[in-house]
């Protein structure tokens, strides 16, 4: 038993946190987020530079071969900071791809990616998928539509999944060979829904499992920057609590607010240890059931939690939470959208009944 | 990062919970399963059972009769008493007074009372709250007068304690008492005596509880006689060995092993029951995940107190708050998973437990009071 992260994750998970202090404050960010683009070429090559594109990918080509414990310390720096760059699009990507030489790319920085699955009417289940695969000789063509494919408009190449006539299976596809429609996404992410109409293709290893091991490992991976956000909100509300006066003293003196904010706190340490949980299980579960089962256990709380503790901290900041000038509201958007990031409470209660 | 035991730690516990399962009386554990009452005498079985076998108080120093296992081990072994369902090791003696004798008593107090606890010979409870001093205890008002006579020195008690669990068992109470009423500070003129129940003056009233248990009392105290002998530390001081108390190794309080016991025996009811109502399942999992996430938290103080060898701080008031709330709901859902045409069940044994478990978010300093604590002394507010 042991929940430290041993060195190698310490000092990578400080030297990102260190860096975001630096170059991602607030004001940073918030002209990443209004720039056309929605990203930042510079702040990805500086991520590629800590070898942070390089962590997840297998030593084969060049990464470090990382695990969903590895990348935790960075997800919540990131959840800190609210970074846009698509790293968990690129990460998760990266895990289905597994040999093939765009991750070469992918360690250097020179390629981002994302994954293609989601399509109208799927809510969260995975083996919905209707995008179909035709083979004719050796080369693959894909039709049909994704939607909300997170970091789609920054990506150089899309993982997608499709059927064949055997059942689900995965494409690597060149983003110039799809039609997008990009919009900001409520968390001020970039996202896309995809066209596909006889998009060239190739076929990469791996079918249903394959995705929804890598989907455990996304989710647990944003249970981290979850609890990252969950982290700052908790602080930067306490912070108000004892700054701001009204009546002629610090409003944190109020019984009524004490006690919310200690209920917040429980909140985050409930969630921290069930992240804590499902980035263990995404890298060394039983089997397939033990995994989904933890995974799932930990969503659930991480759902709810973070939905009461963003909610808490608007109401707790006042009419001030509600501004666009608090780092709070954005932080509340981020925390909106994860709770049903790969699938919200109700879903997962759904999966974690039936295993 | 492992959330795993160590293969020693495993072994352990595997160690520990066959032993247990051999030893613990099969008329007992009955008892346990059926939230029956335990007797005086069930509870003293128990304990003895334990002392023979060198397991009651663990977290003793050796020389008294502790059995010198690290912080993961002893939580290991508190976390198997409850998964194994044993009837409960009454605290007031074991965990409560002699960890203060322990740190504040002199040698002959040691002497005369650390063996006795150990092997069941005294039964101990509680005397603190009084019906004016609950959350507010610094507020308490039994006086004690310091008297010399040719008997000796005395302190001679008068006022009443509340809320004394098992009191009608007791053969010792130790109590908060005001021996000073004249200091400004009104924490200054707090003492910690030891008084034995037998004491001509002292009578207990049986307060019963909405389960239809006795388990709680109200204790007087009338001209009651105390050697000076039994004040423990220094009079006016009794508020440091209280607070001392307060701080001491807390990381059973989310009773981790017992609600996972309970958990499995909900499951299992339920689907004994036939509940294919989504909304109940979905509260079931909740709590269980709720109970998961509990465990975890418990296991990252006990990880951290470990490393750094410091007693964890304030925030282990939320082992509290949350393994409490995590009780009453397990016994909430029994009584909603059972079938109405039940109601005599729910009547004689559901019901009565879920009354009974209200009782645990508002003893042991209410869970208001450990928000409290939580936000003054780690959230600084």
């Amino acid at each position: 038993m042991n929940f430290d992260y041993n060195e190698e994750q310490q000092l990578l998970a400080d030297s990102v946190r260190r860096y975001l202090q630096k170059d991602y404050d607030f004001e940073a960010r918030r002209k990443i987020v209004a720039s056309k683009e929605g990203w930042s070429p510079q702040v990805w090559a500086q991520l590629a530079e800590m070898g942070l594109t390089g962590l997840p990918v297998s030593t084969d080509f060049g990464g470090f071969g990382g695990g969903a414990v590895d990348l935790m310390g960075v997800m919540e720096a990131f959840g800190d900071a609210l970074v846009v760059e698509p790293y968990l699009p690129t990460v998760l990507a990266a895990r289905l791809i597994r040999k093939h030489d765009i991750l070469g790319s992918v360690v250097e920085g020179k390629a981002r990616l994302a994954f293609a699955h989601a399509e109208q009417g799927a809510r969260h289940r995975v083996g919905h998928v209707n995008a179909a695969a035709k083979q004719s000789g050796a080369a693959w063509t894909l039709d049909g539509e994704k939607k909300a494919v997170s970091g789609a408009p920054m990506a150089d190449k899309l993982v997608v999944s499709a059927k064949d006539a055997k059942g689900i299976a995965l494409f690597l596809v060149d983003a110039k060979d799809v039609q997008m429609r990009p919009f900001r996404a409520l968390d001020e992410t970039r996202s896309a829904d995809v066209v596909l109409k006889g998009a060239k293709a190739e076929r990469l290893e791996g079918g249903l499992a394959e995705v929804e091991a890598a989907i455990d490992f996304g989710t647990a991976l944003v249970c981290a920057e979850a609890v990252g956000a969950m982290k700052f909100a908790c602080d930067t509300t306490l912070e108000y609590l004892k700054t701001r006066k009204q009546f002629g003293v610090p409003i944190g003196t109020f019984q009524a607010l004490q006690h919310r904010m200690v209920d917040m706190y429980v909140a985050y340490e409930q969630a921290k240890s069930m992240a804590c949980l499902a980035c263990s299980k995404a890298d060394s579960a039983e089997d397939a059931k033990d995994r989904m089962r933890s995974v799932s256990a930990a969503k659930i709380k991480i759902s709810d939690n973070a939905r009461y503790i963003s909610q808490e901290s608007v109401q707790l900041h006042g009419g001030m939470g509600m501004t666009e000038e608090l780092k709070v509201s954005h932080t509340f958007r981020r925390l909106t959208v994860i709770t049903e990031q790969f699938g919200g409470a109700d879903y997962h209660l759904e999966r974690f009944a039936s295993l | 990062m492992d959330l795993n035991y160590s293969a020693e730690e495993l072994a352990f516990r595997d160690e520990v919970r066959a032993w247990l399962q051999q030893n613990l009386p099969a008329d007992l554990r009955e008892k346990v399963a059926n939230y029956d009452h335990l007797s005086k005498d069930d509870l003293l079985r128990w304990h003895r059972t334990l002392a023979k076998k060198g397991w009651v108080a663990p977290a003793w120093p050796k020389e008294w009769g502790g059995t010198g296992w690290n912080v993961v081990q002893r939580y290991i072994f508190e976390e198997e008493l409850g998964f194994v369902g044993s009837p409960p090791l009454i605290p007031f003696g074991l965990t409560m007074c002699a960890p203060v004798l322990l740190q504040f008593g002199t040698e002959e107090q040691k002497k005369r009372f650390l063996p006795r606890i150990y092997n069941g010979d005294d039964f101990w409870c509680q005397g603190y709250s009084e019906p004016g001093s609950g959350s507010d205890l610094a507020s308490l008002k039994t006086k004690a007068v310091r008297v010399s006579d040719k008997g000796g020195d005395h302190y001679v008690v008068n006022g009443q304690k509340i809320w004394t669990t098992l009191g009608h068992f007791a053969d010792w109470i130790f109590c908060l008492v005001r021996t000073d009423p004249t200091v400004e500070k009104r924490q200054e003129g707090i003492s910690f005596l030891l008084i034995d129940m037998k004491t001509p003056g002292i009578t207990v009233r049986p307060l019963i509880l909405m389960d239809g248990g006795h388990e709680v009392n109200e204790v007087f105290f009338d001209d009651v006689k105390v050697p000076a002998e039994n004040l423990v530390f220094k009079e006016g001081k009794g508020w440091t060995v209280a607070k001392y108390l307060l701080g001491y190794e807390r990381m059973n309080t989310g009773r981790i092993g017992a609600s996972k016991r309970e958990l499995a025996k909900l499951k299992e009811f339920a689907s004994s029951r036939n509940i294919s109502d989504m909304r109940f399942k979905d509260r079931l999992s909740r709590l269980e995940v709720e109970l998961m996430a509990l465990e975890i938290t418990n296991l990252r103080f006990l990880d951290q107190m470990r490393r750094t060898g410091q007693p964890p701080g304030a925030d282990v008031s939320m082992l509290k708050i949350k393994g409490t709330e995590i009780q009453q709901m397990l016994t909430e859902l029994m009584v909603q998973a059972e079938d109405p045409a039940e109601a005599r069940e729910i009547a004689e044994k559901l019901g009565p437990r879920y009354c009974s478990m209200r009782k645990t978010t508002i003893y042991a300093g209410s869970n208001e009071i450990q928000r409290n604590i939580i936000a003054k002394m780690t959230l600084g507010l």
